[in-house]
């Protein structure tokens, strides 16, 4: 088991209102088992010892399935192992020595609130817009009744396991939400379940997005890239489709 | 205090659908009169907020979280119990009712889990409308794997992530009725009072955690839906910001607390690695379908796993279970890792951790087969402990994953305190001193879906509730009483962080009110937890101030509770002089290890009233017979 020395560059602001600026930080004794978000317990524990005001950042589950950190490490969203959310980044990824830039996600639509820590209601607004099956509690019908082939079931899984965390908009040029947007289209609209609000939901959600303030897709593909469970970009291709398809 | 379990008359397959039949409705013109408080947005908050919304009701929802869809339900990973008997292997909402009594240990109401028995099919139908993604088979119908505690296939699954999925078309539901204006939804807003107006719930005080305002809300009724206080112990399976805070606060307004020593210690977790360890990841425990756990039988025997050939590896659960094997429920399994690594059998850097191998499994069906079905947990288990379980057997060992305790409830889960209801984990109704695998979903959304509508709806047709609002006195007394606490914390301006006082003072549960526990140890403990409070209220550092958004603050303040909850439940513990379940006393137990029962003086449930804290906690028991008409107590034996 090593120990390194971290030195850490971290925005820090305290309001909304406020400017905001980078701020140095070294810790010198850094365990390679350490998980990111515990190195940054660590920091903090340091600096409320000094009196000083710790580093605000959202995070919960820390297992990588809540979605609430989303911090931007040398410049990638969530850092740099793939299809791995920054709460499950650990310590042995870096070296001795290295510097760690870490900042929010960065988009007009994701206000900051304090530090790291930022305003992501923007994404409940676009699925209140049509990001469900309107099924009234006790109106279901038997589970079996509709059999769904194990394929599209399986597809339709893959796009509903996005977390939400907002990385993908912290990547894009544009600061689209067309991934998280395409994700749940791709989850509803393929399932017999989601097929006759189809057409309805999806204008809606386009819609939604826009208003937002959240950018266009231009296809730079780097929300795909820095997806913590790997949502494929197929889900914006399709979103697109069906986007036209509603519209005529 | 008056404890009233409220069950209703009749035969226990019908007790659920006459109590119904004989409730008072509120007439749809009326509904829109009535606002209902629902705090938390978990599987049993959003189902219960969506679903009160589509009735008609005005709803708020509170979470602490920036978005419904972050509850800690979302962790889930297993699955979901229904009585559907697809596999036509013998199931029914019998034998489902009858293994959650007996995986309980006796210790919950038949009526009340008789009926989470009988709804747990309509749960599975609602999550597949909604678009629940869940595991199909080839020809497109619904899929199922085995759970600890049943001989039967009941388990519904959507890969590893079921809570995500179930939880999603919760939320989405939510959203929807937020779309439609019925419900109001408040992130980042925590509960820290309930608010009583001539002994009736009335309102509740919160926290906005952006902007530090102190805030009235009033409500006809309040539904608590805040999940458990595993928390406690530090180091648990729950999320960073899973408390009890508003379940505490509740109980010190008068609501009692029931049975808060049966916590849950799931068996296999990633063990912990060092002291700097913020929080301890679940593997799920349908992992035990296929993994087979084992020691090596020679003590310190350092060889690689691999290494070892078969007829020196110890497979304990299968050789002291051979009829439930590794699928033993989870307190005997937690209890039986804890046996081996005390003989000194156990594995890994410190010897806290037994084995979890999936080489037999791997030979018998192919590793594709294995990763379509664990894929996402081995990743995982992968990427925190970069050890590849496709080669090397998992190392894992108990820790905190659920509480069984919680705010007592009647049948229609309302406290002692009416219009205060309670849901999920945050309440102690369904899974008496052990909860099944892939229960607690099913408790959630029975909760939240299927019986909360019915309820509130009864006893808001029959309250006679007058009309109160925010200005009342009581809302300001509550208010200056939350603002008062922040103020406090914040004038100590100790020394010691609140992550060292908490680590502390889940050591001393961990060891003392953990898998086993001892009168001596017990008694220790209390003392322990005494003086371990008074020293956070005289040398606790929080920073910051209270008037914008301050995370140190929220746990400080999360801490002051457990420091409290934390000597009720060494208490409650004391008191069950027996062993059941998850709480095994090492005065009461067989020569093997077993838990030895009390039927005669403990079939109760412990509800405790608060009455202050003077250096100690002053608490009153009461106590609430269990009676049981139509299953008999037996010694419970998975061998």
């Amino acid at each position: 088991m090593s120990e390194m020395t971290i030195h850490l560059k971290i925005w820090r602001q305290k309001t909304n209102k406020d400017a905001g600026h980078f701020e140095d930080y070294t810790l010198p004794d850094v365990n390679e088992h350490m998980s990111f978000l515990e190195m940054l317990d660590v920091l903090n524990e340091n600096l409320m010892k000094e009196g000083k005001d710790p580093v605000e950042f959202d995070h919960d589950c820390r297992e990588g399935i809540c979605g609430s950190c989303n911090m931007v490490i040398n410049g990638r969203a969530h850092g740099p192992k793939l299809k791995t959310a920054a709460c499950q980044l650990h310590m042995r990824t870096y070296n001795d020595g290295d510097t760690i830039v870490i900042e929010p996600p960065r988009a007009a639509a994701f206000p900051i609130i304090k530090d790291l820590v930022v305003d992501r209601s923007a994404f409940d607004r676009i699925i209140q817009a049509g990001g469900y099956v309107s099924v009234k509690t006790g109106a279901a019908p038997e589970a079996n009744l509709i059999p769904v082939e194990q394929d599209t079931s399986n597809d339709s899984f893959d796009y509903a396991t996005c977390i939400g965390c907002g990385a993908c908009v912290a990547a894009c040029p544009n600061s689209s939400a067309s991934l998280f947007t395409g994700a749940k289209l791709s989850h509803l609209n393929r399932l017999p379940q989601g097929n006759p609000e189809r057409a309805k939901r999806t204008v809606a959600m386009v819609q939604q997005m826009e208003e937002e303030g959240f950018g266009d897709c231009s296809n730079y593909a780097e929300c795909e890239a820095v997806c913590p469970v790997g949502i494929s970009i197929s889900a914006i291709a399709e979103m697109r489709r069906e986007y036209v398809k509603a519209l005529f | 205090m008056k404890l009233d379990p409220k069950i209703p008359a009749g035969p226990l397959a019908e007790k659920w659908t006459n109590h119904k039949e004989n409730m008072a409705l509120v007439s749809p013109n009326n509904k829109r009169k009535f606002t209902i408080l629902v705090v938390g947005t978990g599987l049993a908050g959003a189902s219960a907020a969506a679903s009160l919304a589509e009735l008609g009701y005005n709803v708020h929802t509170f979470s602490i979280l920036d978005s419904a869809r972050r509850a800690h339900s979302i962790a889930a990973q297993g699955g979901i119990n229904a009585a559907k008997n697809y596999q036509n292997d013998g199931d029914s909402v019998y034998r489902l009712f009858y293994d959650t009594i007996k995986g309980g240990d006796y210790r919950s109401r038949e009526a009340n889990v008789y009926r989470l028995a009988e709804v747990s099919n309509a749960i599975i139908d609602q999550a597949v409308a909604q678009g629940v993604p869940f595991g199909r088979e080839y020809g497109g119908l619904l899929d199922n794997r085995s759970f600890g505690g049943a001989q039967v296939s009941r388990t519904f699954y959507s890969r590893g992530q079921t809570g995500q999925q179930l939880l999603l078309g919760a939320y989405q539901a939510m959203m929807k009725e937020v779309h439609s204006g019925k419900i109001k939804d408040h992130q980042r807003q925590e509960m820290l009072d309930l608010v009583l107006v001539d002994g009736v719930a009335r309102g509740i005080i919160t926290r906005d955690l952006v902007s530090g305002e102190i805030q009235k809300w009033y409500g006809d009724a309040v539904v608590l839906c805040t999940g458990g206080y595993g928390n406690v112990f530090y180091l648990s399976t729950n999320a960073k910001n899973c408390n009890v805070t508003a379940a505490w606060r509740c109980h010190k307004r008068g609501a009692a607390f029931a049975n808060p020593c049966f916590v849950q210690i799931h068996p296999t977790c990633i063990p912990v690695s060092g002291d700097y360890q913020s929080k301890l990841t679940l593997m799920s425990e349908s992992l035990r379908n296929d993994g087979r756990v084992w020691v090596p039988r020679k003590k310190g025997d350092k060889r690689s796993p691999n290494d070892i050939p078969e007829e020196e590896r110890y497979y304990f659960l299968e050789e002291r279970y051979p009829s439930f094997g590794n699928l033993v429920p989870r307190d005997v399994a937690s209890r039986n890792a804890k046996l081996v690594t005390d003989e000194g059998l156990g594995v890994g850097e410190t010897g806290l951790a037994v084995y979890l191998d999936f080489r037999d499994a791997i030979k018998r069906d192919g590793e594709s087969v294995i990763r379509a079905k664990y894929g996402n947990l081995f990743d995982m288990y992968l990427n925190i402990t970069d050890e590849n379980p496709y080669e090397l057997p998992m190392k894992i060992f108990p820790a905190v994953h659920y509480t069984m305790g919680g705010l007592w409830v009647d049948y229609n889960l309302m406290s002692n305190v009416p219009g205060l209801f309670v849901a999920g984990e945050a309440n102690f109704s369904d899974h008496g001193a052990n909860r099944l695998g892939a229960s607690a979903l099913m408790q959630g959304l029975s909760d939240g879906y299927f019986i909360i509508p019915y309820t509130v709806g009864d006893y808001l047709a029959g309250a006679k509730l007058p009309k109160v609002d925010t200005e009342h006195e009581a809302f300001s007394e509550a208010a200056e009483a939350s603002k008062g606490q922040l103020d406090k914390l914040l004038a100590v301006k100790g020394k010691k962080t609140i992550i060292e006082f908490h680590r502390e003072l889940g050591k001393i549960l961990w060891d003392k009110v953990g898998i086993t526990r001892s009168k001596e140890g017990l008694e220790e403990a209390i003392d322990e937890i005494r003086a371990l409070r008074d020293q956070f209220w005289k040398d606790v550092r929080v920073p910051g101030d209270a008037n914008y958004y301050n995370k140190y603050l929220e746990f400080a303040n999360r801490l002051a509770d457990y420091f409290e909850l934390a000597e009720l439940m060494a208490l409650d513990a004391i008191d069950r002089e027996e062993s059941c379940g998850s709480h095994l006393r090492d005065e009461f137990q067989t020569e093997e290890g077993e838990a030895i029962r009390n039927d005669k003086e403990f079939a109760f449930v412990s509800a405790w009233e608060y009455l202050g804290v003077n250096g100690k906690l002053e608490t009153k028991l009461h106590k609430e017979s269990l009676i049981f008409e139509f299953v008999e107590m037996k010694q419970r034996s998975y061998k």
